[in-house]
């Protein structure tokens, strides 16, 4: 390869940011624009009985009041990836709910004034009946007789009964052990929180008849093709969808909301105003996507020795009142197949219900039911350890899949077909445990202990599934999703010699006009700054299917490689042309295209362009250009890894956690950019630790969201952390040409059971064995003092 | 409706406004100047930090009748004759941002940080930006950025 890829370079979007120039959603203005507020219900369960918006509609200021009886024409949102395999007794939102609620914060009715001030005052005088009905909120007990029932096709609240791998021969395992250790865990409600929160601009030409949507979206392709083809049953063509500078997304931004709609069909009613929406932070919490919210127990079955026989696993997962775009899809095929671990664990089975409660949606927050796995599984090691006396890096290292076993597949056909790409799992464990010195951290944790001090050092080795692709893996082969999942690129050398990339993915903080930049121009031998990337506007881009899945380097930049190579290919023919050569007698090295063996003799890519543009003199049954669209899609997915260590202390009087270091190291495979693969795993990292430690979205039993807003929901801040430090070994992914794995979610994947590893060792001396996230000071000293021991 | 006077940027805008209207605003949609964000209107996530009077305030805790008569500097006035300003290049160089919608806030602590303690230690820059909320960055690069602009206005390079 040439010289762009892998330099830590800065990033070209930069710039515009860092000077307040780059335009967000809500910084959008358009002529004659008029403002929307949403009305939401206040109850978690209700039937509407009925509404009236005639005091609203004659507030100063409104130009419209409508509520979900105005849009009965548009189908409901459609629910895009189903489990695989069983049935989904699916419910999902309307553009605004008609007759019933089944969370806070669903919406209702909508205000349209000519300020943002104005519609919001309007809100007040909307008047609805509601017939309130009782709740239920936990996942579990929402499957429990006697409680509320939410919809009538899913009885006992059950979306979808999900099952992987192989139930007899874990029993058979677990009967045969020589321990079993069982746990019951929680992996919490989490509030993803984007810092830009959710938008929507829709204008409707009443001359053409079609909409342009401005919107928030982590993957505008997919918003116009669902809002098309499945709420408002029209033509593709008739709908532009754009996404400005997406202030983070970290998975929300995926989804089609019932806002995104509602400006589009609401411009209509209006006779083409645009109409902007933009969620307030409450809002952004109450109707936006959740996480995680998985209620597990698990028996994990060893040897003496330290060797894991078998794992089964039974999960209730809240799915919220209503389905989200990808809702089953997260806690079965993203969670349930990713339960082996790094692990050679020999019998695997798990059961998931995903039930529906009284509590809002849940869906894919980064990570997305890989963070829950592999938090189960790192929590069954360290209890094996424990159970069995053994130091936890010794009971990974005796049961991880060896180098020479990739690609792999893992047991009881939990992959359902697909295989680990490769890996070397005691690699990025024994380079972690000299960068922290492991042994001497044992020796200052004893001495620490002796003085009185609870010190803990905790770990986690994982591997994620990344690149989410082969199209006909998720489809066709029975995981259920209801599309395609490849990439699309289009590169075009242009006459002056620059390059323009589009892509079908969607930038909302990733850095895809650097590194996408740099692939292009590592191999084309030009300069990253003659390279722009476009995206994010279905008018100027081939269909793709946006960013998520730590896919857009994976997938998205092999489509751009792949375009690249064949623009080469033309090159070699358009140069050798002009160099009065055969084809087969010339190279491409360094941008120039030259005779083999003779160098001095060379026509630059920039020369060729201009050629093959112009088009005066070109091989005969050459087209004139350089220009080729690729659609990627994978054979497999890739398979990041690495082992995380965090060292906490623990404060004995208050439950306080501090952690005093945490080391990541990561094997991403190739990196386009070291700069933006530490800032990825800095951030994911994070987000892990506020799961850890202190984030959680708390419901009450009358399904009132209690932890919604900022003041309540505790996201971590500068003071609470300290450095990241981080490393790497580095596998190529032997899925695609650069051997990149991707590492988006990698930080987020591995993080939350590090640090929880970190402080049950910590308070080993007490026996404890678990507690559920986040450790907070008050669950960690009611830990301490729970076993007798008073705390001492 | 109230009028009032502000220097945003070293230019002087008068305008008729509603009392009840936030400085936040007033910025993005009187002045257009929309490089301050709204991550929370609540007082909690600094996206909206600008300095006022040289003082970084949350512009969505102020009412604009507040600023009357007050110096602003919105994060579009920080660069001069188009060069950036030390903190805005550390945020570049050391890649401070990721999505960068903290970001605009986040530069207008820092400034206003190392202007009360030029030399600050990481502690200190962590507690000078606990008002400043990030979901990207995990702060790590955020730290180093604003300790390259402290090296920089030290008189490094
Ligand atoms: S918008 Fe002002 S602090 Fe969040
Ligand atoms: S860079 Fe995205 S919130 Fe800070």
């Amino acid at each position: 390869m040439g010289k762009a890829i892998g330099q830590a370079i800065k990033r070209k979007e930069d710039p515009r940011l860092i000077t307040g120039q780059a335009k967000y959603l809500d910084d959008i203005q358009l002529p004659g624009m008029v403002y929307a507020a949403v009305l939401r219900s206040p109850y978690a369960h209700a039937n509407i009985k009925s509404i009236d918006t005639s005091e609203a509609e004659s507030q100063p200021g409104v130009v419209g009041v409508f509520t979900g009886k105005d849009f009965a024409d548009l189908n409901p949102l459609p629910c895009a990836w189903q489990a695989g395999g069983v049935n989904n007794n699916a419910n999902t939102p309307r553009t605004l709910e008609i007759d019933k609620v089944t969370f806070t914060g669903a919406g209702v009715a909508v205000v349209v004034a000519e300020s943002r001030y104005a519609a919001e005052d309007a809100l007040q005088y909307i008047h609805v009946d509601y017939e309130v009905l009782p709740t239920v909120v936990d996942a579990k007990k929402a499957t429990e007789p006697g409680a509320p029932q939410l919809h009538e096709n899913a009885p006992n609240n059950i979306c979808m009964e999900w099952t992987c791998g192989d139930e007899a021969g874990t029993d058979k395992a677990l009967g045969e052990a020589d321990v079993v250790v069982k746990q019951a865990i929680r992996n919490q409600r989490l509030l993803p929180t984007p810092m830009d929160s959710r938008g929507a601009i829709g204008i409707y030409s009443p001359v053409s008849e079609d909409y342009t949507v401005y919107m928030t979206s982590q993957c505008p392709h997919i918003m116009r093709l669902l809002m098309t083809a499945f709420v408002f049953g029209m033509p593709e063509s008739k709908m532009r969808c754009i996404s400005p500078h997406v202030g983070g997304g970290f998975g929300t931004k995926i989804f089609l909301y019932p806002e995104y709609c509602m400006v589009a069909a609401v411009s209509k009613k209006l006779g083409g105003l645009p109409v902007k929406w933009m969620e307030t932070r409450r809002e952004n919490y109450v109707a936006t996507s959740h996480g995680r919210d998985h209620v597990t127990e698990f028996e994990v079955a060893a040897k003496s020795d330290g060797t894991i026989t078998g794992l089964k696993v039974e999960t209730y997962a809240n799915l919220g009142g209503i389905l989200s775009t990808i809702a089953p899809g997260i806690p079965t095929t993203l969670y349930g197949r990713m339960l082996s671990g790094v692990y050679k664990i020999p019998n695997i089975y798990c059961k998931v219900y995903g039930t529906y409660t009284n509590t809002g949606m849940v869906d894919a927050y980064r990570g997305a039911g890989r963070p829950e796995a592999s938090y189960l599984v790192e929590r069954a090691v360290d209890l094996v350890a424990q159970e069995l006396g053994m130091d936890p890096t010794e009971v990974r290292r005796k049961n991880f899949i060896p180098p020479e076993a990739f690609p792999y597949a893992p047991a009881s056909n939990i992959l359902n077909g697909l295989k680990y790409d490769s890996g070397n799992y005691a690699g990025a464990l024994d380079k972690a445990l000299e960068l922290i010195d492991y042994k001497n951290l044992r020796k200052e944790q004893e001495e620490a202990r002796k003085a009185g001090r609870l010190m803990g050092i905790g770990f986690s080795s994982y591997v994620e599934i990344c690149g989410v692709a082969p199209s006909a893996w998720v489809g066709l082969n029975g995981e259920g999703w209801g599309a395609g999942l490849w990439e699309s690129a289009n590169v075009r050398v242009h006459l002056t010699g620059q390059v323009v990339v589009t892509t079908g993915s969607q930038p909302h903080g990733q850095g895809h006009e650097t590194t996408m930049a740099q692939i292009a121009a590592d191999l084309l031998g030009m300069d990253v700054a003659d390279v722009r990337v476009e995206h994010s506007d279905t008018l100027g881009t081939p269909f793709g299917y946006g960013t998520y899945g730590s896919r857009s380097a994976t997938v998205g930049g092999t489509a751009i490689y792949n375009s690249v190579q064949k623009i080469i290919e033309k090159a070699k023919k358009i140069g050798a042309h002009m160099l009065e050569a055969a084809p087969e007698d010339v190279t491409f090295e360094d941008g120039k295209v030259f005779v083999k063996g003779s160098p001095d003799k060379a026509k630059t890519i920039q020369e060729v362009a201009l050629a093959a543009a112009v088009a005066y003199d070109l091989p005969a049954g050459t087209e004139p250009f350089l220009d080729d669209t690729t659609y990627y899609d994978p054979p497999n997915c890739t398979y990041p890894f690495g082992t995380h260590v965090c060292i906490v202390e623990v404060d004995k009087d208050s439950g306080h956690v501090q952690i005093k270091r945490y080391l990541a190291v990561d094997d991403v495979g190739k990196k386009i950019n070291p700069l933006i693969v530490d800032g990825q795993i800095h951030g994911g990292v994070v987000q892990g630790v506020g799961q850890a430690l202190w984030e959680g979205a708390m419901y009450d039993d009358n399904g009132q969201l209690v932890s919604g807003s900022l003041m309540d929901y505790a996201l971590p801040k500068a003071h609470y952390l300290p450095m990241i430090e981080t490393d790497s070994t580095e596998t190529p992914s032997p899925v695609n040409p650069m051997g990149i794995k991707g590492a988006g979610e990698a930080g987020t994947i591995a993080s939350a059971q590090a640090v929880v590893n970190a402080v049950v060792d910590a308070l080993a001396p007490y026996g404890i064995k678990h507690i559920d996230m986040p450790l907070t000071p008050q669950k960690v000293w009611e830990a301490i003092h729970s076993n007798g021991n008073g705390g001492n | 409706m109230t009028e009032i006077t502000v220097n945003v940027n070293g230019k002087s805008y008068t305008r008729e406004i509603e009392p009840r209207m936030l400085l936040v605003h007033f910025i993005r949609d009187v002045l257009g100047l929309t490089g301050t964000n709204i991550g929370c209107e609540t007082s909690v996530c600094g996206a909206c930090t600008i300095l006022m009077d040289g003082q970084a305030v949350k512009s969505c805790t102020q009412l604009a009748v507040q600023a009357d008569g007050s110096d602003v500097t919105t994060i579009e006035g920080l660069a001069s004759n188009g060069d950036l300003h030390p903190v805005q290049e550390g945020f570049w160089e050391k890649h401070g941002l990721q999505c960068g919608y903290c970001t605009p806030g986040m530069i207008m602590s820092g400034v206003d940080l190392l202007k009360n303690n030029p030399n600050p230690t990481e502690d200190e820059i962590r507690h000078g930006i606990e008002g400043n909320l990030c979901r990207c960055t995990g702060y790590h690069n955020i730290v180093k950025a604003i300790q390259y602009a402290a090296e920089k206005m030290q008189g490094g390079n």
